[in-house]
């Protein structure tokens, strides 16, 4: 049977990357931010999940704007990294697992989602940074990967509420999968930041705090607010939480526990979190 | 007619939504920026700034705004901030430097901004 062990959630800023191919991670301004991760390291290596199935969104390196899905779920064998174009290193590919991705497309389109299948797509730092962090100093991916990429670029976005049941749909799913499989379910992005406008720099601790608080047991306080509801909240590019609700709601209402959680400002231009919630 | 921007809707201060009209007013911008996902046009833009734009039929406002390093200018020409960070890039331009320019801060005030918000 097919065994969900839990939700990794992290902030993927750029700049992680780089502060990773620097070695930076003892530096006074990064410790504290990656001092989040040996208890996430432990808890996967404890558990050793074979698939990750991952909730992020593109930023520029697979989907323009000539074609933007609102969500859109990986369907290959393999996902590669690219050049970003402002000088990340280029990342490890990842393994696909085209047999789950089609079971959770076809449960998704029988719950009435239209969603864009790719059977071949770039992964960005959004993808690999998460990875990195989890796995440092390994030669291979330990998992198998499913991303869904959520539109969080061009406005309409699709509502937190949308994404929450997306990921549920997604849970129900990965509860179908007739498998022996331990599945890590992942929401990365986050937390609160602007990059663009005369509000670039904004952040917002308290509207972080009532997400990390709430995330747990409560999801549905995180899907009030309308998207410029949340815009206004947690900055223009701080709607990445979208990716996170669609995680937790993949979760599913199994027993959960935060097995660790870790904030941490700034990280760059955002308010820098990562979290584990635990299925007990 | 085109529908309202969102963020007439409801109006957020100093922020603009990314939303259809501006993606429509941006789109030469942005594919000139998506562009330089590859190094080959990072160096082609850097050889012959003023072809390049050419090339990706830039509007004269978004050149303008291109040529001045304008960063709010170039978000009101439609530019979106995922695609404007690779242009920043060629001008070794990062995300502070960018928060530095669009809000009249010098880049260690911004950076002090930033620290501001732990305390």
């Amino acid at each position: 049977m097919t065994e969900i062990i839990g939700g990794y959630f992290t902030s993927h800023v750029p700049a992680i990357g780089g502060a990773i191919a620097k070695g930076l991670q003892g530096d006074p301004y990064w410790k504290p931010f990656f001092d989040g991760f040996p208890p996430i390291q432990k808890w996967l290596n404890q558990e050793k999940p074979d698939v990750a199935v991952v909730f992020y969104n593109d930023h520029g390196l697979n989907f323009f704007l000539d074609k933007m899905p609102t969500f859109a779920v990986g369907a290959a064998h393999e996902y590669q990294s690219a050049d970003e174009g402002w000088g990340l290193p280029v990342y490890k590919t990842f393994t696909g697992d085209p047999a789950l991705s089609w079971h959770i497309i076809e449960a998704l389109v029988d719950d009435e989602f239209d969603i864009t299948t790719c059977q071949k797509m770039f992964v960005d730092h959004a993808m690999s940074i998460p990875f990195e962090l989890a796995w440092p100093n390994v030669d291979t991916w330990p998992v198998k990967l499913v991303p869904i990429a959520i539109n969080t670029v061009q406005h309409p976005l699709p509502s937190a509420k949308r994404c929450l049941a997306l990921g549920r749909a997604v849970g129900r799913a990965l509860e179908s999968w007739d498998s022996d499989d331990k599945i890590v379910v992942m929401g990365t992005g986050g937390l609160s930041h602007q990059l663009d406008g005369a509000r670039a720099g904004f952040i917002n601790s308290d509207y972080d705090r009532f997400c990390l608080d709430h995330l747990v047991n409560d999801p549905e306080a995180l899907v009030q607010d309308s998207i410029a509801g949340i815009v206004e909240k947690a900055g223009t590019q701080g709607v990445e939480i979208l990716n996170w609700i669609a995680a937790r709601g993949a979760l599913g209402a199994r027993t959960l526990t935060k097995r660790t959680e870790n904030y941490h400002i700034p990280i760059s231009n955002t308010a820098a979190a990562s979290v584990v919630l635990e299925a007990v | 007619m085109s529908a309202m921007l969102v963020s007439e809707r409801q109006p957020i201060e100093g922020t603009t939504l990314f939303d259809g009209d501006m993606a429509q007013r941006g789109y030469a911008l942005n594919a000139m920026c998506y562009s330089f996902n590859d190094a080959e046009n990072r160096e082609e833009f850097r050889r012959d700034e003023e072809a390049y734009c050419r090339k990706y039929h830039l509007t004269p406002g978004q050149r303008r705004a291109v040529a001045d390093r304008d960063v709010l200018g170039m978000i009101a020409e439609g530019g979106n901030v995922y695609y404007l960070a690779k242009l920043a890039g060629i001008w070794g331009l990062n995300v502070q430097d960018l928060g530095a320019a669009q809000t009249g801060l010098s880049v260690d005030a911004f950076k002090a901004k930033l620290l501001s918000y732990s305390e």
